[in-house]
């Protein structure tokens, strides 16, 4: 099984710890993995990009054009930025709400998330819209929106892992006292 | 062996552990501090690790370690070996007992540096071998190649990883347990250890035999290889992390003939000599510099060779900037035929840009908005420098004039002042570089009577790489508590003449601060005290009473928090980003930012 996986958002978002419970689980199943982070100046506030890749004869640790099976987006114009990994008929999962970058608050750019996901809508077959917002507040903590995500792109099957794997791995790396509340998370979406 | 999922500075960092280092020293800096910091982790007490307080204090503590036989790791950052040059270039013609090995990472992009410098070039400068990683598992391999080729040759080796390996994770191979290295000790022999020019001129000859030596002997290390279709008429020549990007653009097209280079120096010449026969053009893949071209160009020359080298000289693959598979494939469609898979996509709506900020909280934003509004109506200029601080520069702050290098702040302003003495000239300075490179920088202008304000902001940690402790933190990285080294006593004692103190969160004090500072002569200096948000814990967040709001937006417009956003022309705190700074709250015209909710 070969599955590229691409999530993207804004710095500090918790990309980077959904790539990582992604990866332990491709480990635990005895596959090869190999990934990439965003790290320095870019995570704050910036763009980042992690990326998966899953299986054997993988070389680079970016997934090429067109061939990522999923993209996990934290947020729509980030997902429209990256929606050039993603393979024909591959699943784009994308937050609804729109992180205003300082420049749009300062009036040096217009940004409407709104068009960003009618964009989505036209051009991407298998889109599934998270509305994370209510998801977080539902949940009580802003803290899991990554786990949200994660849980829609485990129930659609694209990413060839079960819920019981995912839950597995998040009891090792996730402090106990959050256990409960990040598998809750991860089941949001079932 | 075992398997293990890792990121590539810990796999460099687990090769030196296992091959038995016995001391490890370096200055942060993306992306190579991670090397460091898993030492610090996989040290079970027999390593010593340390932050040094810069590159060249790292290099030369690990070649004294060195010289008594023990096996050092130096690590740093592409920038920070042009710090560590002077110990390396003379180190080179020194020579070492203990393995010593250097880690210097390079950034094509470049994404967190300032320059796209090529360490390759270094090594063909100091004339030492470097070994250059296509992947994690070779991070890790050749950490250990390293090492063995070091202690043998007696010799430091380079070793340069890129972005993409540093920061690229992998589940590898690695061995079960370390190597342990019993330290000899330091052995007296002046002709050995004391440079001197008639030394230098024997061990220049020594070094170039040992270089042609092990051109030979390089030639048939194990990764560096040719594969492909050795008939073939068509060839590619790479390294690094262009090779994984050349392999996954070829896919099953295997008409081509391949030579990797694992050590562009000294180069394996006998190898790309027999990659070379047959062929009748080459292309080279490699990020930065043509380094590997121009040796397949001068050896063509040596052994009047007739192949066409393409690359970088010739135009046809990038100058500048980070390979990918895409930009290889592009160039192989027109060289090899193989066909282009990208999809097009219509044109999207108009992108936000996201550059980087400071973060919400952040005690920098206080410090730049209270000289800011100290300053107003006066001639100033604002030298910046290395760290979170030169996000000063983004509106609307607008507040980094300069930025140069690791401790230009201090004295760019000086030579600015020299030139215009009518304009205060502010030089800011964050704390861990201040100890790196911006001392010397405040005695030259206390010695030469430079008129210029220094402004040191000090959150208590090197936050832009990720909160290494440093000199004034008090915490070393073998887990000690130890005395913190105050910079206002250092200041003191080199006699800046006045020294003014503020919470940067506290606008009404900064201001006076900085006013206080700016009438007199010498050098004066105001020192910010505040720690990063990423060390503290937070304020109960903020928000805006939205009848209170008058909609005038002065809290968007002068601080530029990332937590304030406009909602339908008023005020609104996102209250998942506030971290409680109550900067906006002194700013705000009409009070109408408190501790209650924006409802």
């Amino acid at each position: 099984m070969n599955k590229n996986c691409l999530l993207c958002g804004v710095g500090g978002q918790g990309t980077v710890l959904a790539a990582k419970i992604l990866s332990a689980a491709a480990m635990e199943k005895g596959l090869s993995v190999k990934s990439a982070e965003t790290i320095g100046m870019a995570q704050r506030g910036g763009s980042v990009v992690s990326h998966v890749r899953i299986g054997e004869n993988v070389h680079s640790p970016l997934i090429p054009h067109s061939c990522a099976d999923v993209v996990i987006s934290f947020e729509p114009a980030e997902a429209v930025r990256n929606l050039c990994y993603l393979k024909k008929d591959g699943l784009l999962i994308t937050a609804k709400k729109a992180v205003m970058p300082v420049t749009a608050s300062l009036g040096g750019c217009k940004y409407n998330g709104e068009e960003m996901l009618g964009y989505l809508r036209t051009n991407v077959n298998n889109l599934c819209v998270i509305d994370g917002e209510k998801a977080v507040a539902e949940l009580g903590s802003s803290k899991v929106l990554n786990i949200v995500l994660l849980g829609a792109a485990v129930k659609s099957g694209a990413l060839g892992f079960t819920f019981s794997e995912i839950e597995e791995i998040i009891r090792k790396s996730v402090k106990e006292q959050f256990v409960e509340l990040n598998i809750r998370a991860l089941h949001y979406s079932e | 062996m075992k398997n293990e999922f890792l990121m590539g500075n810990e796999a460099a960092a687990l090769g030196a552990v296992h091959a038995g280092v016995n001391m490890v020293c370096g200055y942060p800096g993306t992306p190579s501090t991670e090397i460091l910091e898993a030492c610090a982790k996989r040290n079970d007490g027999s390593i010593h690790v340390e932050w040094s307080v810069n590159e060249k204090a790292a290099l030369e503590a690990a070649a004294g370690c060195s010289y008594a036989g023990g096996r050092t790791l130096v690590t740093m950052k592409q920038m920070g070996l042009n710090v560590a040059a002077d110990p390396m270039m003379c180190l080179a013609y020194v020579g070492i007992k203990g393995g010593m090995v250097i880690a210097v990472a390079d950034d094509p992009g470049p994404i967190s540096s300032q320059t796209e410098q090529d360490t390759r070039h270094f090594a063909q400068f100091s004339k030492l071998p470097v070994f250059d990683p296509s992947n994690v598992q070779e991070a890790y391999t050749m950490m250990l190649d390293a090492f063995e080729l070091s202690e043998k040759y007696g010799t430091p080796v380079l070793f340069r990883p890129t972005t993409r390996i540093c920061h690229g994770y992998a589940s590898i191979q690695i061995r079960e347990s370390a190597e342990k290295h019993e330290i000899e000790g330091f052995i007296k022999d002046t002709r050995r250890w004391v440079i001197f020019p008639r030394t230098s001129y024997l061990n220049h000859l020594k070094i170039e035999e040992r270089n042609d030596k092990l051109s030979e002997t390089l030639s048939d290390y194990k990764l560096n290889r040719i594969e492909g279709n050795p008939s073939a008429k068509k060839g590619i020549a790479c390294g690094g992390v262009s090779y994984e990007y050349v392999m996954e653009a070829l896919g099953s097209f295997d008409d081509v003939k391949i030579l990797k280079v694992s050590t562009p120096c000294p180069f394996p010449e006998q190898l790309a000599s027999e990659f070379l026969d047959g062929l009748c053009e080459v292309t080279v893949f490699e990020e930065l510099d043509p380094v590997i071209e121009k040796e397949l160009v001068y050896l063509c020359g040596k052994l009047g060779k007739s192949v066409k080298i393409r690359g970088k000289l010739t135009g046809d693959t990038q100058r500048a900037g980070e390979n990918t598979v895409e930009s290889v494939k592009d160039v192989l469609c027109g060289y090899l035929g193989i066909e282009k898979s990208t999809k097009s996509l219509p044109a999207s709506p108009e992108l936000p840009v996201r550059p980087p900020v400071l973060c919400a909280g952040c005690p920098h934003r206080g410090s730049f908005y209270a000289v800011k509004q100290a300053c107003k109506g006066k001639k100033a200029v604002f030298c910046g420098d290395i760290g979170c601080y030169t996000l000063g520069n983004a509106m609307p702050l607008d507040m980094t004039d300069t930025c140069l290098c690791m401790g230009a702040d201090v004295t760019i302003a000086q030579g600015i002042r020299i030139a215009e003495p009518d304009t205060l000239c502010f030089a800011f300075i964050g704390d861990s570089t201040f100890f790196a490179s911006g001392i010397t920088g405040v005695i030259n202008a206390v010695y030469n009577q430079n008129d210029i304000i220094l402004v040191v902001l000090d959150n208590s940690t090197t936050a832009m790489t990720g909160h290494q402790p440093h000199p004034g933190t008090g915490r070393t990285m073998m887990g000690e508590i130890v005395q913190k080294i105050s910079i206002e006593k250092i200041l003191e004692a080199v006699g800046v003449t006045k020294i003014a103190k503020a919470n940067p969160l506290d606008f009404k004090e900064s201001v006076e601060a900085v006013k206080s500072v700016c009438d007199g002569n010498g050098v004066r200096a105001i020192i910010f005290k505040s720690p990063c948000i990423a060390v503290s814990k937070p304020s109960p967040s903020l928000g805006v009473k939205k009848e209170s709001c008058i909609g005038c937006m002065k809290c968007i417009r002068e601080l530029g928090c990332p937590a304030i956003v406009n909602s339908g022309g008023k005020a609104y705190i996102e209250k998942s980003l506030c971290f409680g700074c109550g900067l906006c709250s002194q700013v705000c015209p009409v009070n109408a930012i408190g501790g209650e909710s924006n409802e």
